[in-house]
């Protein structure tokens, strides 16, 4: 496609201007194609072996003989870890040195991210909304990687990251109200369950279609970097979605335009059903990294102090260098892709009960804190009991709450209101109150 | 193949640089005048200038890129969060409309991207959401459909998905338009009709380089986002009067360029010149009184305007280069046919390109040109 356009431009613009000035015109290229010409008569002889190549395209040396670059897959890209399994900091000299107040909260903001989603998708099973994607076995990567960010740095999202508005103070009332379709909803209750945003916790409005936000993460990025305001710009996306042509458009366009950006994979095995040796056959995504002059990390996501660090020095570097990071963090699905699957059908639950039960963020924290006497049998139950309230009292409320008025459905689609839409809204509403008993008007807002 | 090509580009951008654009940015010289000449034989149409605007401070003579670039340099000077970027504006373009703007606002405001038109969009829109005025540029319009997801999912949605939390309302994107002569498939589709169907963007084709740098100056300040194609072929051969300073002409507003009482006759681009000389033939061969419109805004559009010029002539006729089936005239002739059945005097005539891709050696047959809108005038008028 680029050569078929630039034949065509040349072509097109050669033409008009040699239509403009025919005579300049043809003397020039005369001497151009004899310039071409001499230069291939005139080499000079020369030493092949202090040859040095010249190619535009990249800086490299010869070889003379026929080597085709083997990719590293069977030993790959190590996973870097701070802490075990049973909670136990590795090499000391990596280990952030959290407060007590500080790793407390990272535990109570994954337990109630964790009951949250319990208890949504409990709902859902129900039928009291109609959707919903929990975020078991990623607790780890979500608060470790927004406790290492800025509050102001922007964050572009896939669906599956409620942990990072959850760190962020993002309140119970308003994930339930976006779940529920509430009049409380900032979305104003257009968009499907999970499909969080907030204006003031810097929190891109999520969208269904896949890697989409990968490379306007780089256009925000870049925006950031004009200012000059020491912003940074995190976009998180699964291994699935990496396969999409925009992260290739993404990761491309922030490594040449240098923008202070932090791609954040959440590698956990399976897109829907697909797992990951039908996704790749690379190295993961962490491979990929450097073939686009990114520097690239890949950590153990259920390790939530290796996640906060990675993503620290990224953070860091990104802002400082102004040139963006890949973090590939390893985890595990442990739920259904989503309340509209069963897992079952394409995983085994022994495989699915491992990663629950011998390898999870949470209890791996859970561990640490221990080991710390941060954290007691008897603060575990309060906290459990304390937690279950918070969520509950939050879900009855937006369950009781009425939805938006219906008004809602046409504003916002431009700036302003159009006189089409206009025109439809008042349709609309002749509509609906001659055929009034047909339509649910009594659970909306007047 | 790849590099003969570039390297005749370079020769040629040295030589036009020299020989039309000189030191101004803006001037024409009398060799590029003397091309236009040359051009117009070729051409399946005639181009008329508008009336010198007088309402807007001291006006140059432009043809439509360098009107382009003016009011990209309006852009520039007044909003310091302005970029433009796409692939191959740092040196000013394929089509010269940024030639100029790297060296005066530097590299960081106007830059190339990598070749990849997703990205280009993806990005823009990310500028435009962290809150930069974002001007991408797409080649070619044939070449937009894989930005068609950014666009028609992520841009057009993202104010209403998000309750006004975020939008993209910063971001325009250009792109040159419409047949050229020699385009054939892919460097001459008109693909608005595509775009019609989807709700929160703004499509906008202007006629001229005066109605080009006021629409492309309202898309830019417009709080949505906006499309904004430009018939390539009139890059160089539409030359007038076009005001310096900066400027705006209203979207969603056709304009009733010339007013009449037997047939109302709707285009937008270069099918209004078309549609100009389809006047004439009509009043000096058949004696019929045309009122001729240029829709300007393709979405939202004016149905007013028309409406009320179909109301009073009694017969429509709607022209534009893209295919016949999906083609925009579809959306006017029935919206028109609802409004205004009692007035209606014949059946409403579309004259556009066939449902075939654009041939390269058929052009000539391909086109809606001034002969095949006059026959439909003709049988709408004996009708």
């Amino acid at each position: 496609m680029a050569t078929l356009r630039c034949i065509n431009n040349m072509y097109g613009v050669c033409f008009r201007a040699i239509r403009s000035k025919p005579g300049l015109k043809s003397s020039r290229l005369l001497q151009q194609r004899a310039f071409r010409v001499n230069e291939v008569q005139h080499q000079q002889p020369f030493d092949s072996t202090t040859e040095k190549p010249q190619f535009p395209g990249a800086s490299a040396d010869f070889i003379e003989h026929l080597e085709f670059i083997q990719p590293n897959v069977i030993s790959g890209i190590p996973i870097y870890r701070v802490m075990d399994r049973a909670g136990q900091i590795i090499n000391p000299s990596e280990d952030p040195q959290l407060s007590k107040e500080t790793v407390l909260n990272f535990y109570q903001k994954m337990t109630l991210l964790n009951t949250m989603d319990r208890i949504l998708y409990e709902s859902q099973r129900q039928g009291r909304i109609s959707f919903y994607m929990t975020n078991y076995g990623e607790e780890g990567t979500h608060i470790g990687s927004a406790a290492a960010l800025d509050p102001n740095d922007l964050v572009f999202g896939q669906y599956r990251e409620a942990g990072v508005l959850m760190y962020r103070g993002f309140p119970l009332d308003m994930f339930m109200a976006q779940c529920y379709a509430n009049a409380d909803d900032l979305g104003k209750g257009r968009q499907m369950p999970v499909h969080y945003g907030s204006k003031d916790l810097n929190f891109v409005t999520i969208s269904s279609p896949l890697a989409t936000q990968i490379p306007q993460a780089a256009g925000a990025a870049y925006a950031a970097k004009r200012e000059n305001s020491n912003r940074a710009v995190i976009c998180y996306f699964g291994e699935g979605a990496a396969s999409e042509g925009d992260a290739h458009a993404g990761f491309n366009f922030s490594a040449t335009l240098e923008c202070p950006l932090i791609f954040f994979c959440r590698n956990n095995g399976y897109a829907i059903s697909t797992p990951t040796n039908e996704q790749y056959r690379g190295d993961g995504i962490a491979a990929r990294g450097p073939g686009y002059g990114m520097m690239s990390i890949r950590v153990d996501g259920n390790d939530v102090f290796a996640v906060y660090n990675a993503t620290k020095e990224a953070r860091r570097r990104a802002v400082a260098e102004n040139q963006p990071f890949l973090i590939e963090a390893m985890t595990y699905r442990i739920g259904h892709h989503s309340t509209s699957d069963d897992s079952s059908a394409y995983r085994s639950v022994d495989e699915v009960n491992y990663w629950d039960k011998q390898d999870h963020p949470i209890s791996r924290l859970r561990h640490y804190m221990n080991a710390h006497s941060w954290w007691s049998e008897e603060d575990e139950r309060s906290w459990r009991k304390q937690s279950r309230k918070m969520v509950m009292e939050a879900f009855e409320k937006a369950e009781k709450r009425l939805k938006p008025n219906p008004d809602l459905l046409f504003s916002d689609v431009y700036e302003e209101m159009t006189p089409i839409l206009n025109k439809q809204k008042e349709a609309m509403w002749r509509h609906v109150h001659q055929y009034k008993e047909h339509y649910p008007l009594d659970v909306f807002e007047k | 193949m790849a590099t003969a090509a570039r390297f005749l580009l370079r020769g040629s951008r040295t030589n036009n640089a020299q020989s039309c654009l000189g030191t101004s940015l803006l001037k024409l010289s009398p060799s590029c005048s003397s091309q236009v000449k040359t051009q117009r034989r070729h051409a399946h149409f005639t181009y008329h200038p508008d009336p010198v605007p007088t309402n807007y401070g001291p006006t140059t003579k432009m043809n439509l890129f360098q009107s382009v670039t003016s009011a990209l340099d309006n852009t520039l000077a007044s909003d310091p969060t302005a970029v433009i970027f796409g692939e191959d504006v740092a040196f000013g373009g394929v089509f010269r409309c940024t030639v100029g703007l790297r060296d005066k606002y530097g590299k960081d405001r106007v830059f190339n991207t990598p070749l990849c038109e997703q990205g280009i969009v993806g990005f823009g829109i990310g500028a435009a959401v962290a809150g930069a005025t974002s001007i991408a540029e797409i080649q070619f319009a044939d070449y937009i459909y894989p930005a068609f997801d950014q666009i028609v999912n992520e841009a057009a949605k993202y104010r209403y998905r998000s309750g006004n939390l975020f939008d993209c309302g910063k971001l325009t994107i250009r792109a040159p338009w419409g047949c050229v002569g020699h385009g054939s498939l892919y460097h001459s589709q008109s693909p608005e009709a595509f775009f019609a169907h989807c709700p929160g963007i703004k499509v906008v084709i202007p006629r001229g380089p005066v109605q080009c740098k006021g629409l492309l100056l309202s898309c830019i300040a417009d709080d949505n986002p906006c499309i904004f194609f430009e018939p390539k072929i009139l890059y160089r051969a539409a030359v007038e009067q076009v005001p310096m300073e900066s400027y705006t002409i209203p979207l969603s507003q056709a304009e009733v360029i010339e007013e009449g009482s037997d047939v109302t006759l709707v285009a937008w681009g270069t099918q209004v010149h078309v549609m100009r000389e389809v006047v004439i033939m009509a009043k000096e061969k058949l004696g019929v009184s045309c009122e001729l419109i240029d829709l300007q805004t393709i979405l939202p559009w004016d149905s007013e305007t028309i409406c009320k010029s179909v109301v009073k002539t009694g017969r429509l006729l709607i022209s534009h280069e893209a295919p016949v089936t999906g083609g925009f005239a579809a959306e006017i002739s029935s919206t028109v046919q609802e409004e205004c059945f009692l007035n209606l005097e014949a059946p409403i005539a579309r004259v556009c390109g066939y449902d075939t891709p654009f041939p390269h050696i058929f052009e000539p047959f391909y086109i809606p040109d001034k002969w095949k809108c006059f026959e439909a005038v003709k049988k709408m008028i004996n009708y």
